[in-house]
C-alpha cells in the first residue's frame, strides 16, 4: 500500500537528520518493518530508489529488518505468533487477538558520511 | 508527509490551488525530477485532463526552480553514474552510523495531532468517511446534510483524484465544501486536510464531514485528526470485504451498511457481513441504512447528534476550566500586587 508516500516519509526523515547531524551523503538506511505493517519491502525499495534520486540519499542501500508478528489473545490470554492481522488465535482459535509486535514501520539508523 | 503521486505535492490541489510542500523543498525538487514515475502509467487520457487542469492555475513545476536545482548536482543521467560515484567515495570517505528511531508516519501523525487540537478547541465533531468507490458516500452526505443543516453548522471536505464534481454536489445542498484533488495520490493526508480547514474556516460547534478518496486500503494508515473513521459498506459489494480489507474495518468506529433498500434484489447476507466486520473489530458499531429511501436514517442522525453534543461539551468544559484558571490567576495577582 502507498509505498510511495512511505518512501517520501523515509527521505524526509533522512533529510531532517542530515540538517540536525550535518552529514552530506547517506550510504545505507536501516528500516524496521513489521510483518503486520502491510508494507511490501520490495515496493518500498523501488519507490525509495526513485524518490531519492538527486538527493543526498541517491544510491543508498535500503536494508530492511523484518519484525515477526505477535499478538495477545483476549480469549486465552496467551501471547502468540501472528501471521496476519485479525487472524484467529493459533492456540485456541478465538478472537480477538490484539497485535503486540510486528506493526512497526521505523527508520532505525543511517550509515552516513 | 506529502502525497503518493510521482511529482510530489505539486499535484495536490485544495479548492483548485496547489498545496505547497510541508517543508523541505529539496525533497520535493528531487521528486519533481522523476520523469519515469510522473510520466509512465498515466500517459493516456487521464493525464491529458490533469495537464489541462494545471494549465489553468499555476502548476508547481516552475522552470526557475529546476534551473536552480539542476546545477547543484551533477548526476542527472542515470543511476549507474551515481553508483560509480558513490563507489569512488566509499573508498575515500569514512562513514559513521546515526541512530534515528523515527516512525515513518510520524510527520503525518504530527499534522493530524495539530488538526485534532484545532478541531477540539472549536468543538467540531469531525468524521473521516472511507469506503470503496461507489458505496454511496456522497449520496449519504447529501441526505445527511439535508436532514441536519437547519440544526447544525456543517462543512465538508471532499477528496478525489480528479474533478470537483463531489464538492459541487455538496454545495448544491447549501453548505460549504472544499475539494481536495490528490492527483495521483490514493488517500488524503493530514497536511492536505490542514490546508482545507484553513480555507473552510468552520464555525464553532460544526459537524465536519471529510469524504476520503474511494479506497479501502491506504486511507486506513493516514490519521487526519478526525474523531472517528466511518467505513461505508454497501450491500452491492461482497459480505467478506471486512475480511479482505481488515485494516480499514479495524480502524473505523462505525460501519454504515448502505443501500439496504436493494436487499430484496440481491443475495447479500447482512448478518454474515456484520459478523465478519465484528470479527475484525469487536468494538465496531453498525448502522444499516439507505441513503436513497432514508430507511435507518434516524439511528445515523442520532449517532451524529450525540457525537456533536459530546464535542461541544468537551469544548465547553475546556473553556470553563480556562476561565476558572484565569480567575484564579487574577485573584493571585490581586493578592500579590495588593500586598
Amino acid at each position: 500500500m502507498h509505498e510511495m508516500s512511505l518512501a517520501m516519509g523515509v527521505l524526509q526523515i533522512v533529510e531532517d537528520a542530515a540538517r540536525a547531524q550535518r552529514f552530506r551523503r547517506v550510504r545505507s538506511v536501516l528500516l524496521e518493518i513489521g510483518e503486520l505493517s502491510m508494507v511490501e519491502a520490495e515496493a518500498l525499495r523501488f519507490c525509495f530508489d526513485a524518490v531519492s534520486r538527486g538527493t543526498l540519499a541517491e544510491g543508498a542501500a535500503l536494508n530492511v529488518v523484518e519484525v515477526a508478528g505477535q499478538g495477545l489473545c483476549f480469549n486465552c490470554n496467551m501471547t502468540v505468533p501472528l501471521a496476519a492481522l485479525y487472524d484467529p488465535c493459533p492456540a485456541c482459535g478465538g478472537h480477538p487477538v490484539q497485535a503486540t509486535g510486528g506493526t512497526e514501520m521505523r527508520v532505525k539508523e543511517l550509515e552516513v558520511e | 508527509m506529502c502525497t503518493t503521486c510521482g511529482c510530489g505535492t505539486g499535484e495536490t490541489r485544495v479548492a483548485g490551488k496547489a498545496v505547497s510542500a510541508p517543508e523541505d523543498a529539496q525533497a520535493v525538487d528531487a521528486v519533481r525530477e522523476l520523469p519515469q514515475l510522473s510520466g509512465e502509467g498515466s500517459g493516456d487520457g487521464a493525464s491529458g485532463i490533469a495537464q489541462g487542469a494545471h494549465a489553468v492555475d499555476a502548476h508547481q513545476h516552475p522552470d526557475s526552480r529546476l534551473q536552480v536545482h539542476v546545477p547543484t548536482h551533477s548526476h542527472g543521467h542515470g543511476s549507474e553514474h551515481a553508483h560509480a560515484l558513490s563507489a569512488l567515495q566509499e573508498s575515500t570517505t569514512p562513514s559513521r552510523m546515526v541512530q534515528i528511531e523515527r516512525d515513518i508516519l510520524a510527520k503525518n501523525d504530527g499534522y493530524a495531532a495539530e488538526n485534532r487540537r484545532r478541531l477540539e478547541e472549536l468543538g467540531i465533531f469531525a468524521l473521516n468517511l472511507v469506503s470503496s468507490p461507489g458505496s454511496g458516500k456522497t449520496s449519504l452526505l447529501c441526505r445527511t446534510i439535508e436532514a441536519l443543516k437547519t440544526q447544525l453548522p456543517i462543512v465538508v471536505i471532499e477528496g478525489d483524484q480528479q474533478t470537483s464534481r463531489d464538492a459541487e454536489r455538496i454545495r448544491a445542498t447549501g453548505v460549504a465544501a472544499v475539494q481536495i484533488n490528490t492527483g495521483k495520490g490514493c488517500h488524503l493526508d493530514a497536511h492536505m486536510v490542514g490546508h482545507a480547514l484553513h480555507d473552510l474556516a468552520p464555525a464553532d460547534d460544526s459537524l465536519l464531514l471529510i469524504e476520503n478518496v474511494g479506497n479501502l486500503v491506504c486511507p486506513a494508515a493516514f490519521d487526519l485528526g478526525e474523531a472517528h473513521k466511518v467505513v461505508i459498506l454497501s450491500v452491492t459489494e461482497g459480505e467478506d470485504k471486512p475480511l479482505k480489507y481488515p485494516g480499514m474495518f479495524h480502524a473505523a468506529s462505525l460501519m454504515v451498511l448502505n443501500k439496504v433498500d436493494l436487499l430484496p434484489y440481491l443475495s447479500f447476507d447482512s448478518a454474515l457481513a456484520i459478523r465478519y466486520a465484528l470479527q475484525v473489530n469487536p468494538a465496531l458499531q453498525v448502522i444499516p441504512l439507505s441513503a436513497t429511501t432514508g430507511e435507518g436514517f434516524e439511528q445515523w442522525l442520532a449517532w451524529l447528534r450525540a457525537g456533536c453534543a459530546a464535542s461541544q461539551e468537551k469544548k465547553a468544559a475546556m473553556v470553563a476550566s480556562l476561565r476558572q484558571r484565569i480567575a484564579e490567576l487574577e485573584a493571585q495577582l490581586a493578592a500579590v500586587s495588593g500586598a
